[in-house]
Order: structure tokens, then C-alpha cells, then sequence
């Protein structure tokens, strides 16, 4: 099942930031970064387009967000809809979503989001698409309902990024993961 | 007698509970019960010790870097390797940058809106907050535009109804004291330090190759190649690009940061005599400058009982009073059981009860550094480098008493560190410290790859059959140890003894309170409904237990609750 929030308002930006967060650790809190993995394997990330691993990171994402036209955040999302429903957001929406401050500590996204237009550096265009998750426990791997739904999710990321005006997110020929910057031996196990 | 409880839930279950019984206008009894994530120890078992390091740094959000350099030191005790001295300089440049970036950020964006109301700021002059300002410190962003502006920045969202980051302030509460201008200087500096934060990333980001979660460590050294000539590796010109941004944090941290704390500090002195809790104080040494880990920068330490001229030194990276001395009680904690093991024998099989109040109550175990529970962080930090006589300390340490003391018109001592605002002052002085040793530390790897070496990397022998080891790391919130126990080149057993855990402990076996709960008794309460000193006190620790799971709720509830019975 997907839900649709909102509609993309097809700007043309040229500098994307796709943003996977989450624990790797717990299960299905990780599917955001899971997530970037299907994307690179079955797709060429043109350019004008950054993938990105935040983890559980806040604030050391500032950098990242900023000067980007449109940013696309990938994240486990509690909707109280059945597990592996993908959710779009946009706009107002995801800040809202973010925004009651979850401890006296935490700086998560909502606090990044913040800070982000409290320095006005907070991109036109903010989609968010959450996954509702099914376990949480400890453990590397994805339950299988929201394992199920990544390659719909790459293909929602990659139809979003068209209408956003980026031209020709094609489908990678091979289906070997694309060696980068950063990747890591935790990576590639995880993602094979 | 009424009771509190604050649950500041995260998106999808709690991680630190507070509860405290207040009579009489003050906090008489207090617990803490937190869900410190321990399912790493699980996950590692058997996992080559070489790549343990990429599992732990995912543990937290906030404390990447230090869970991997945690990590990977505890193997390296293990098989007794040996660390080339270009490889110490870069991990120590990393912790460094990284600690300095994380008390900026604790205390501008986590805690100093519990003492700043940003509402107040609305109302200031601009112009006189720049004299006040341009009176104190020679930061050059202190003209009546730059803080005119800063307040038409908060108009704007407070107009629009999007306070944002500062929503769940308590703003207007009794206990806010500081000026209109005041609460303007410091609100603007909330803004500025969001951009000076980066910069210390940013030293993280081009030693450690990325950021967030650091890729360039290894159980033996560090992965980067250095070569003076090759554009690829880590070149002159980058690291004089280092240089340039350790020299902008150093400029914000003397002249806004540090001063900022004295101001609030001087602002606030009957705070110096609220929230010192538990007086035993541990640390450890950091910032090897030696392949063996014998001679550190920083000297670490144990003082009991507040009595610094009882200080016992720990020295080195192999030091066994340190080894021998931790334990951790599961009496209160939510695990089977009432022992009392060493973390090498360390065990984790869940017992969950409901909140009992002599019971059990707590998912996080009670450390004790012989049989006593230990405050831990940059104040324990602080009060043993000083009593170890570490001169830079004494220096910045003498320099906050003195501002204070001028400020406040009333004479601050040694002493006034035991408390809430003395944890922030300690905080703001270890910063300072932190940015000479950085400067240290970058002179010291220029030297050496001056002189020739290059080497960065010793392979890891691993022995047949069974060893152990512990890697300490005196991280921004305190001592953190890794605890390994390797057999036939595989993970045996795994424990991770986090800063949190020491100070958000539960009640001990001797059923003594661990230094949250010790340090808000006594605490004064203006009301119950808004405790606001309880979060001063808890904040100032810089507690980090949220941070495994981060999970969006669409409907947005409200999720901090306080419940006064």
C-alpha cells in the first residue's frame, strides 16, 4: 500500500541531497539507510544528486542540507498503518511531522530541520517518505513486509526525482553495487 | 509530598524517566530509569574484532566517533599492538574536534535554553546588547546589526507560530532570570554557534573520511595514507586547511563560548550550590602521544569524596587500578539477578518488572568503580586534571573562577564546581583546554611527517585461543570502555560501559543512588507542573540516552509529559 501526501510542485533543481537516517542495528529503524542501497543498486544516481547515510545523526547533517535545492529524506515513520506502508510528505508537512521535541536531549531531525530554517538554509523542497516498520528489536536485518517494499521505495525516490526536474534517473544495467567514496566493509555486507 | 514524573518518551518508547518526590519545595527523593540500548553486545558475538568498530560507531547518533575509537582501542589491548604516532596524532586531532563540536552543541542547543529565555530576547536593544557585548569580548560579531537582526530572525518564527527547535522551552518561568539583553546575546550566539559547529565537523570530516560515522579508523592505526605529494591522500594543503579551522573554533570558544558560561554562571550563583550529587569522580588519561599508549596529554584519575587531595592518577592506556575497579550492579536494573560482575564476565538477559520503587526500575545497570558509584563527564574530567596539576586546566579553570567571581561580585571557589553550573563551567573549560591540545596535536603530526614517517597502519596479529581486552576513551560525556573478549580471532564476549550509564545508573547493591538521582535531591522547585530546575540539573550532565532509535510519529503527538500526583 502507498500513501500519498501532497503533490511535488516540479520545480527544476539542480543540487539534490536524498538523505537515508536510521539505527542499522535496530531491524527496521534502519530501512532508511537499507533503502539507499536498493536505490544505488538499481539505479545510476545522475549527477546533481547526492546519496547519503545520515545514520542516527542530527546537527553534523547541517552542512549537508545546506545549498541544496530539494532535499528527500528516507526514515522509518509510526503511522499506526500496516507495516511496509510507504508514506509521502512534503513541505510543511515534514517539519510538523518532526517537530515536538522528542527528549531532553535527542537531536534528531526535527531539531535539524529547525536549525536548518532557523539559518535559512532549509531547502525549497523537503519530501519525506516513511516506512512504517514492523520490528525494532535488535538485529541487522529488515523484516521481510518492509524488505518487500524497497524496490517500490527506489522507484518512488527515482520518480520523484524526475518530477523534481532531474532528467534520466535510469536503471543501472548491472546490478552490482556501484563502488563510492565511504563505502565500507559494513556496507557491502549488509548490502548484498 | 508530591510526585513527579517526567517521561520525555521518544517517538516509540521511553529512554530516560525521571521521577522525583518533592516536599516542602524541593526534591527529596529521585530515580532515574533509562532504556540504555545494550543489544551490541549481542550482535558483535562473533564478528571478526577488526570490524567491530563499524557496528559500535551505529550505536549512537550523537557519539559516532567515539564508540569506534572505543572499539578499536579495546582490541588493540588485547593484542598488545602497537599504534604508529601519525596514527594516535589523527585519531587524537578527530576526538578533539569532535568533543569540541559536541559541547558547543550541547551547550547552546540543549541546554542553555533552560537558563536563556528566547521570548525575553523579543523585547531587548540591540544596541545595548552589542555594548555589553563589544565590553567582554573582542568577538568580532557583536554589532548592533548582527544581534537587530538575530531578533528579527526569532520575530519571524515566533510570529509565525513556529518557535521550532524552541518549542518545550519554559519560557516566562520564575526561574528565568537573566536580562532582555542578555537572553538576546545568548540567543544570537545560539544561531552563530550553529555555523561555528561545523567547522569542527568539517576537521572530522576530512580526516575521518566522512561524517557522519567516521571511516577511517583500523585496529592497528588509522586508514589514511599519507603522502606529501599525491592530491589524493591527506595533503599539506589539507591539513593546513585543518589549521585554519582549528583557529576560527578556538576564536569562538574563548570569546563567546567560555564567556557566555561565565555570564550565566555569574548570573546564576546559587546554582554553584544545587546539584552536586555524587562527589566520587573518575576519568581517564587521553591523547596518547607514544605508539604504546604509556604517555597521555591529559592526565585521567579517581578523586573520592570531593577531596581532591585524595587523588589516585590513572596514567596510562593499560592502567590496571582502572581495569580492576569496574563493576556493574544489576540489583535495580531490569536484568535477572542481584550480582555485582566485572564487564569482562558482563551478562545480559533481560528481566523486565514494573517501576518499583525499591525494585527494579531501570534498564540501565548500575556501574561502580570499587564498589562505589562515580560521577563521570567533563567536571570529573576537570577537577583530575587539576588535581593532577595539568597546567593548561589550572590556567582556564582559575580564568572561569575569577570571571565568575568579578561578575557576581562575590568570590567563586573551587568548591562552586560541585553543582549544576559548575558541570557547564567545567564543560566550557575543558573546551578550552581541548582547543591548545588540538593545536598541540596538529603541531605534533606536522613534526612528525615532517621528519619523514609516514606510517599509519601496524597489522594486528591475533594469537590462537583467548585474550581480552578494554579500550577507555575520555569521551565528551565521560569515561567510556569497551570491554572484549576475543577467542580464535572471533568476538567471545562484548561490553560497552557508556558515560550515560555511570551517571544515569540506578540505586547500587548498597542500594546508593547513582549521580542523577543524588544530584537532584535537595534541588528547589518553584512548581511542580513545570520543573524546570530538575532539567537544569539533569541537562547539565549531558545525558545521551536517546539515541538508538529515531522514529517519526505522524500525527504528532505531544510526547514529553510531566505528571505531577
Amino acid at each position: 500500500m502507498i500513501l500519498w501526501y501532497g503533490l511535488t510542485n516540479g520545480g527544476i533543481p539542480v543540487n539534490i541531497l536524498v538523505l537515508g537516517v536510521g539505527n542499522l542495528l535496530l531491524s527496521d529503524e534502519g530501512v532508511g539507510i537499507r533503502a539507499l542501497e536498493v536505490i544505488e543498486k538499481r539505479y545510476d544516481i545522475p549527477a546533481g544528486v547526492e546519496i547519503l547515510d545520515g545514520g542516527t545523526s542530527g546537527m553534523e547533517l547541517l552542512g549537508y542540507i545546506q545549498g541544496r535545492d530539494a532535499l528527500i529524506i528516507i526514515d522509518a515513520v509510526s503511522c499506526e498503518e500496516p507495516p511496509g506502508t510507504i508514506v509521502r510528505m512534503e513541505g510543511d508537512q515534514v517539519p510538523a511531522l518532526f517537530r515536538k521535541k522528542i527528549s531532553p536531549h535527542q537531536l534528531g531531525l526535527s531539531d535539524l530541520l529547525a536549525a536548518a530554517r532557523l539559518t535559512d538554509s532549509l531547502p525549497k523542497t523537503v519530501v519525506l517518505f516513511g516506512i512504517e516498520p514492523m520490528e525494532l528489536g535488535t538485529g541487522l536485518d529488515l523484516s521481510p513486509k518492509v524488505a518487500g517494499v524497497l524496490e517500490d521505495l527506489a522507484a518512488l525516490v527515482a520518480f520523484e526525482l524526475e518530477s523534481l526536474g532531474v532528467r534520466e534517473v535510469r536503471k543501472a544495467r548491472c546490478r552490482k553495487l556501484p563502488a563510492r567514496a565511504g563505502s565500507t566493509t559494513l556496507r557491502s555486507t549488509l548490502a548484498c | 509530598m508530591t510526585r513527579i514524573t517526567i517521561d520525555p518518551v521518544t517517538r516509540i518508547e521511553g529512554h530516560l524517566r525521571i521521577d522525583c518526590e518533592i516536599s516542602g519545595g524541593a526534591v527529596t527523593k529521585a530515580w532515574s530509569s533509562g532504556q540504555m540500548w545494550r543489544g551490541i553486545e549481542t550482535i558483535v558475538q562473533g564478528k571478526d574484532p577488526r570490524e567491530v568498530w563499524l557496528y559500535t560507531q551505529r550505536i549512537c547518533g550523537v557519539c559516532t566517533t567515539v564508540h569506534a575509537i572505543a572499539s578499536v582501542r579495546s582490541v588493540e589491548n588485547a593484542l598488545r599492538t602497537e599504534i604508529p604516532l601519525n596514527a594516535q596524532y589523527i585519531r587524537n586531532i578527530l576526538m578533539c574536534a569532535h568533543a569540541i563540536q559536541d559541547h558547543l552543541v550541547h551547550f547552546y542547543h540543549l541546554s542553555a535554553l533552560d537558563w536563556v529565555d528566547v521570548v525575553s530576547a523579543l523585547k531587548a536593544d540591540p544596541k545595548k546588547t552589542s555594548v555589553i557585548a563589544q565590553n567582554v569580548s573582542s568577538w568580532p560579531m557583536s554589532s548592533p546589526q548582527v544581534f537587530s537582526d538575530a531578533q528579527e530572525r526569532l520575530k519571524s518564527f515566533a510570529g509565525g507560530g513556529q518557535l521550532g527547535i524552541f518549542t518545550n522551552g519554559y519560557w516566562g518561568h520564575p526561574a528565568m532570570r537573566l536580562s532582555p539583553e542578555m537572553n538576546l546575546l545568548a540567543t544570537t550566539h545560539y544561531l552563530q554557534a550553529l555555523e561555528v559547529q561545523r567547522k569542527a565537523n568539517m576537521i572530522v570530516s576530512i580526516l575521518g573520511g566522512k561524517t557522519p560515522h567516521i571511516q577511517n579508523l583500523a585496529v592497528g592505526g588509522v586508514a589514511n595514507p599519507i603522502n606529501t605529494d599525491s592530491p589524493s591522500t591527506l595533503t599539506m594543503e589539507r591539513l593546513y586547511y585543518v589549521k585554519t579551522l582549528i583557529d576560527e573554533l578556538g576564536k569562538f570558544i574563548n570569546e563567546v563560548y567560555f564567556k557566555d558560561v561565565c555570564a550565566i554562571g555569574a548570573a546564576y550563583p546559587e546554582w554553584t550550590a544545587i546539584g552536586a550529587g555524587v562527589k566520587n569522580y573518575l576519568s581517564v588519561p587521553e591523547f596518547p602521544i607514544d605508539s604504546k599508549g604509556i604517555a597521555c596529554q591529559h592526565p585521567g584519575g579517581y578523586i573520592p569524596d570531593g577531596d581532591i587531595s585524595k587523588f589516585q592518577p590513572i596514567r596510562t592506556l593499560q592502567d590496571e587500578y582502572f581495569q580492576k575497579g569496574v563493576a556493574e550492579s544489576v540489583k535495580h536494573a531490569w536484568y535477572e539477578g542481584e550480582q555485582t560482575k566485572h564487564p569482562w564476565e558482563g551478562e545480559t538477559k533481560p528481566n523486565y518488572t514494573e517501576f518499583q520503587d525499591n525494585g527494579k526500575y531501570s534498564w540501565v545497570k548500575a556501574p561502580t568503580f570499587y564498589g562505589k558509584p562515580a560521577q563521570v563527564g567533563p567536571l570529573a574530567n576537570v577537577l583530575c586534571m587539576y588535581a593532577a596539576g595539568h597546567a593548561p586546566t589550572k590556567k582556564y579553570t582559575d580564568l572561569a573562577l575569577s570571571t565568575v567571581s568579578s561578575l557576581a561580585g562575590q568570590k567563586i571557589g573551587v568548591g562552586a564546581l560541585h553543582s549544576t553550573i559548575g558541570r557547564h563551567a567545567a564543560r566550557a573549560v575543558r573546551a578550552a583546554v581541548l582547543y591548545e591540545t588540538l593545536q598541540s596535536q596538529w603541531q605534533l603530526l606536522m613534526e612528525n611527517i615532517g621528519s619523514g614517517d609516514t606510517k599509519t597502519f601496524n597489522r594486528p596479529e591475533f594469537p590462537k585461543g583467548e585474550v581480552k581486552g578494554v579500550g577507555y576513551h575520555e569521551a565528551p560525556r565521560g569515561v567510556l570502555s569497551h570491554w572484549i573478549v576475543i577467542k580464535d580471532e572471533k568476538v567471545k564476549n562484548y561490553q560497552a560501559v557508556v558515560p550515560s550509564t555511570w551517571n544515569s545508573g540506578p540505586r547500587n547493591a548498597q542500594d546508593l543512588p547513582g549521580p542523577y538521582e543524588a544530584s537532584l535531591a535537595g534541588t528547589p522547585i518553584a512548581n511542580p507542573e513545570q520543573p524546570l530546575e530538575v532539567l537544569r540539573t539533569v541537562h547539565s550532565f549531558d545525558p545521551c540516552l536517546a539515541c538508538a532509535v529515531h522514529l517519526a510519529d505522524k500525527d504528532n503527538k505531544e510526547i514529553i509529559t510531566v505528571k505531577a500526583s
